[in-house]
C-alpha cells in the first residue's frame, strides 16, 4: 500500500511538456512564444527509476501541449482526454535553468518591504505543507517581526522533508522544476528581507535535484540571498516546522514546546519562514503572472491547484495536479481510475482522514468539500483502499508505525500512543465467532436491548487475552480523545483524526469483527 | 512571565507538554479547571463533546492559575494572552 516508485508521476501524461507547439492555439496564445523545450533534449531528470524495464516513451502524447497566455502564463493544457487547466507548475516543468529562464523569463524581483505580500494576499495561496495557512499573513508576520526588531535578519527555509511516507509531490517537484521552487525561495527571502536562506530536503533525488539547480544557479549569480541545503532526516516528524527549525539550529530534528509562532520567534530567536516547496513554487507563479490569473482556476476558497499523490490501489498511482474544487472521483480518473472495488479512501496520508467510498461522487477536494468528513486538503495524498483489504488492519499497522515515530517527549503522547496502537489492534482481529446474540457496546443502540449474549462479552478496558473488537473500538475512541492536543506538536492530533475516522468509516467492519468474522481479507 | 503579568484580557494556560511529568501541582492548585488524567497529566476533558478543550482561564480564577503557575515544579504552566494562533488544550 506504500507508495514505492515516485517515478511513475511521469507516467502521467498531463504533467508532460509538448513536443510541438500547442496544437489549438487560443486567441490569446502568444505565437512568437519560444517553442518549449523538448522533452526529449533534457530527458526529464524526474525519471529517476529503479528498474529501467518499463521505461515508456514519453515524448510522443499526440498534440499534448500548453496554451499560453499573453504574459507567457499556462492558461490551458491541450491534448486528447486531458485535464487542460491543472497544469499550473507542472506544466512548463524544467529541470535546467537555461530552459527555466527561456519559458520563465527572469525572477521578477519586487524590491524589499513586501510589496509581494499585497499580491499574495489576493492571490489567496495556502500552505501546501498540510496546515493551508494562508501564506501571505506567514510573510507578514515574520516581516513585522523583523521590523519591530529581533535579534537578526529572517532565515527562510524551504521545507521538503516530505516526511508522509505515502507522499511524492516534494521530490517530483524538485525533480521537475527545482528553479521554480528556488525562484519561489529567493522572492520570499527577498520579501521579508532574508539574510539566509535553507532548503530543507530528505536525502534521494530531492536533494541532488536542488544541489545541482543551487550550483547552476552560483554559476550564474542568479540569487540575492545565499542559500545552502540541509539534509532532512528520515523519521516522521522531521517535517515539522519546531522540529525543522530545530534542526536547521545544529539539533536533532525534534519539535520544541513554543507559544510564539516561528515566524515571530525561530532560529536562534530570528523570525523564520518555513514554507513547503510546493507553496514557494506557487509564490512563484503568482510574482509573474499575478493574484488574477492564480484565482482562474479552484475555487473561491481555495484558489489555484495543486499538487497530489494518489497512491494505493489505483491503475496509474502518482502526483497530478489539479485546481481546487474538483470531485474525488475526478481525481481518481487522473490516476487511471481505481484498479477494482474501492473500499474507502484515505486523504492526508498517516495522520489523514478515512473516507467512505461513497464520497468519490459527493466529495469535493477542497477545504470546504472536505470539512464535512473531518478531512481536509493536507499535503495532497489521497489513498484508495481496496473492497477486499480490511481497513481496520490498515488503521492499526499506521497507527503502530506512527506511534513508534513519537518523538518521546511528551507524556500523553508517550503512553498514550502505545495504547491507542493496542486498542486499534484489538479492533482489527476478529474475535471469537459467537453468533448473533453478541451485542456489540460500541455499534448497537442499547435501549431495550438486553441480549443474554452481553454476559459473555469480555469486559471493556480489559487487556490481556483477546479484548472484544467492539470494546476495543470503544475504548480507542477514549484514548484517541486523551491524546488529542496534548501535545508539543500535532503528531497525536493526527493520530487521534485517523482513528475517529476508521471508527465512523469502518463501524460496520467493527460489528463484523466483533462477531467473528472479516469482510476484508487483509490478514488481521 | 514579567510580560504575561502585565497581560490584561483574557489569559490562556499553556502547558509545555515536553516539561510536564505529571506531578499534579496545578491539578490541586486549580481544580476547577484541571484534573488528572489516568497517568496523573493535567487534563481538561469537556464532557459535552468528549474532547479536551483549550484553557481559556475565567477572570475569576486569574489569581488561582497564576499561583499554579507559579508553584509547577516543572516550570511547565504558563499563563498566556488568549491569542487565537496558540491553541494549547490540556
Amino acid at each position: 500500500m506504500t507508495f514505492d516508485d515516485y517515478a511513475m508521476t511521469t507516467d502521467d501524461a498531463s504533467t508532460f511538456l509538448p513536443t510541438s507547439p500547442p496544437a489549438s492555439s487560443s486567441a490569446a496564445t502568444r505565437p512568437a512564444r519560444p517553442t518549449p523545450p523538448s522533452h526529449s533534449a533534457p530527458p526529464t531528470p524526474g525519471r529517476a527509476r529503479t528498474g529501467g524495464d518499463d521505461d515508456r516513451p514519453v515524448t510522443s502524447e499526440g498534440g499534448v501541449g500548453v496554451v499560453l497566455g499573453r504574459g507567457g502564463e499556462p492558461v490551458a493544457m491541450t491534448g486528447p482526454g486531458r485535464p487542460t487547466l491543472g497544469a499550473r507548475l507542472m506544466g512548463l516543468a524544467v529541470a535546467d535553468l537555461a530552459d527555466h529562464d527561456r519559458l520563465y523569463g527572469a525572477v521578477p524581483w519586487r524590491g524589499p518591504g513586501g510589496s509581494l505580500l499585497y499580491e499574495l494576499r489576493a492571490s489567496g495561496l495556502t500552505g501546501r505543507g498540510g496546515a493551508s495557512f494562508p501564506t501571505w499573513r506567514k510573510l507578514a508576520t515574520v516581516l513585522e517581526s523583523a521590523r519591530r526588531g529581533a535579534v537578526g535578519p529572517p532565515v527562510v527555509i524551504a521545507n521538503a522533508a516530505e516526511s508522509e511516507p505515502e507522499s511524492a509531490k516534494d521530490v517530483t517537484l524538485l525533480l521537475r522544476a527545482p528553479h521554480l521552487v528556488l525562484d519561489g525561495l529567493q522572492l520570499a527571502a527577498e520579501a521579508v528581507g532574508a539574510g539566509e536562506a535553507v532548503v530543507y530536503v530528505k536525502a534521494g533525488p530531492g536533494a541532488q535535484a536542488m544541489h545541482r539547480a543551487l550550483s547552476q544557479r552560483h554559476a550564474t549569480g542568479r540569487d540575492r540571498c545565499p542559500t545552502r541545503v540541509h539534509q532532512a532526516p528520515a523519521t516522521y516528524l522531521a517535517g515539522e516546522a519546531s522540529a525543522l527549525a530545530a534542526a536547521v539550529a545544529g539539533g536533532p530534528a525534534r519539535p520544541h514546546a513554543h507559544w510564539l509562532p516561528l515566524a515571530e520567534r525561530g532560529i536562534g530567536g530570528r523570525p523564520t519562514l518555513v514554507d513547503n516547496v510546493e507553496t514557494l513554487a506557487h509564490l512563484a507563479t503568482i510574482a509573474r503572472w499575478g493574484a488574477g490569473w492564480f484565482r482562474g482556476v479552484g475555487t473561491v476558497d481555495d484558489p489555484g491547484t495543486l499538487l497530489v499523490t494518489v497512491t494505493g490501489a489505483v491503475r496509474v498511482p502518482g502526483v497530478v495536479e489539479v485546481p481546487f474544487g474538483g470531485t474525488l472521483g475526478e481525481l481518481l480518473a487522473l490516476a487511471g481510475g481505481a484498479s477494482g472495488p474501492v473500499g474507502a479512501l484515505r486523504i492526508g496520508g498517516y495522520g489523514g482522514t478515512w473516507l467512505p467510498a461513497s464520497a468519490q461522487a459527493e466529495g469535493v477536494f477542497s477545504r470546504a468539500g472536505l470539512a464535512a468528513w473531518d478531512a481536509s486538503p493536507g499535503a495532497g495524498i489521497v489513498t484508495v483502499l481496496p473492497a477486499h483489504a480490511c481497513g481496520l488492519s490498515q488503521t492499526a499497522r499506521i497507527v503502530a508505525e506512527l506511534a513508534g515515530q513519537s518523538a518521546g517527549q511528551c507524556g500523553p503522547c508517550v503512553t498514550g500512543l502505545p495504547r491507542l496502537a493496542e486498542a486499534t489492534a484489538a479492533m482489527a482481529r476478529p474475535g471469537s465467532p459467537v453468533g448473533h446474540t453478541v451485542v456489540s457496546a460500541y455499534t448497537h443502540d442499547l435501549g431495550g436491548t438486553d441480549s443474554p449474549g452481553r454476559a459473555s462479552q469480555p469486559r471493556p478496558g480489559s487487556v490481556s487475552g483477546r479484548e472484544n473488537p467492539a470494546a476495543a473500538a470503544s475504548r480507542a475512541l477514549a484514548l484517541a480523545a486523551l491524546v488529542a492536543g496534548r501535545g508539543a506538536c500535532h503528531h497525536p492530533d493526527g493520530v487521534a483524526r485517523l482513528v475517529r475516522s476508521a471508527l465512523r468509516t469502518f463501524a460496520a467492519d467493527i460489528r463484523a469483527h466483533a462477531d467473528g468474522y472479516c469482510r476484508g481479507s487483509a490478514p488481521a | 512571565m514579567a510580560r504575561t503579568a502585565q497581560q490584561t484580557g483574557p489569559l490562556r494556560l499553556w502547558i509545555d507538554w515536553t516539561a510536564c511529568d505529571g506531578r499534579g501541582w496545578c491539578t490541586e492548585l486549580l481544580p476547577e479547571l484541571l484534573d488528572r488524567d489516568p497517568d496523573g497529566y493535567p487534563i481538561a476533558l469537556d464532557p459535552a463533546v468528549g474532547q479536551t478543550r483549550d484553557l481559556t482561564v475565567p477572570a475569576p480564577l486569574t489569581g488561582h492559575a497564576r499561583r499554579a503557575a507559579d508553584l509547577c515544579p516543572r516550570l511547565a504552566l504558563h499563563l498566556r494572552p488568549a491569542s487565537p494562533d496558540v491553541g494549547a488544550r490540556a
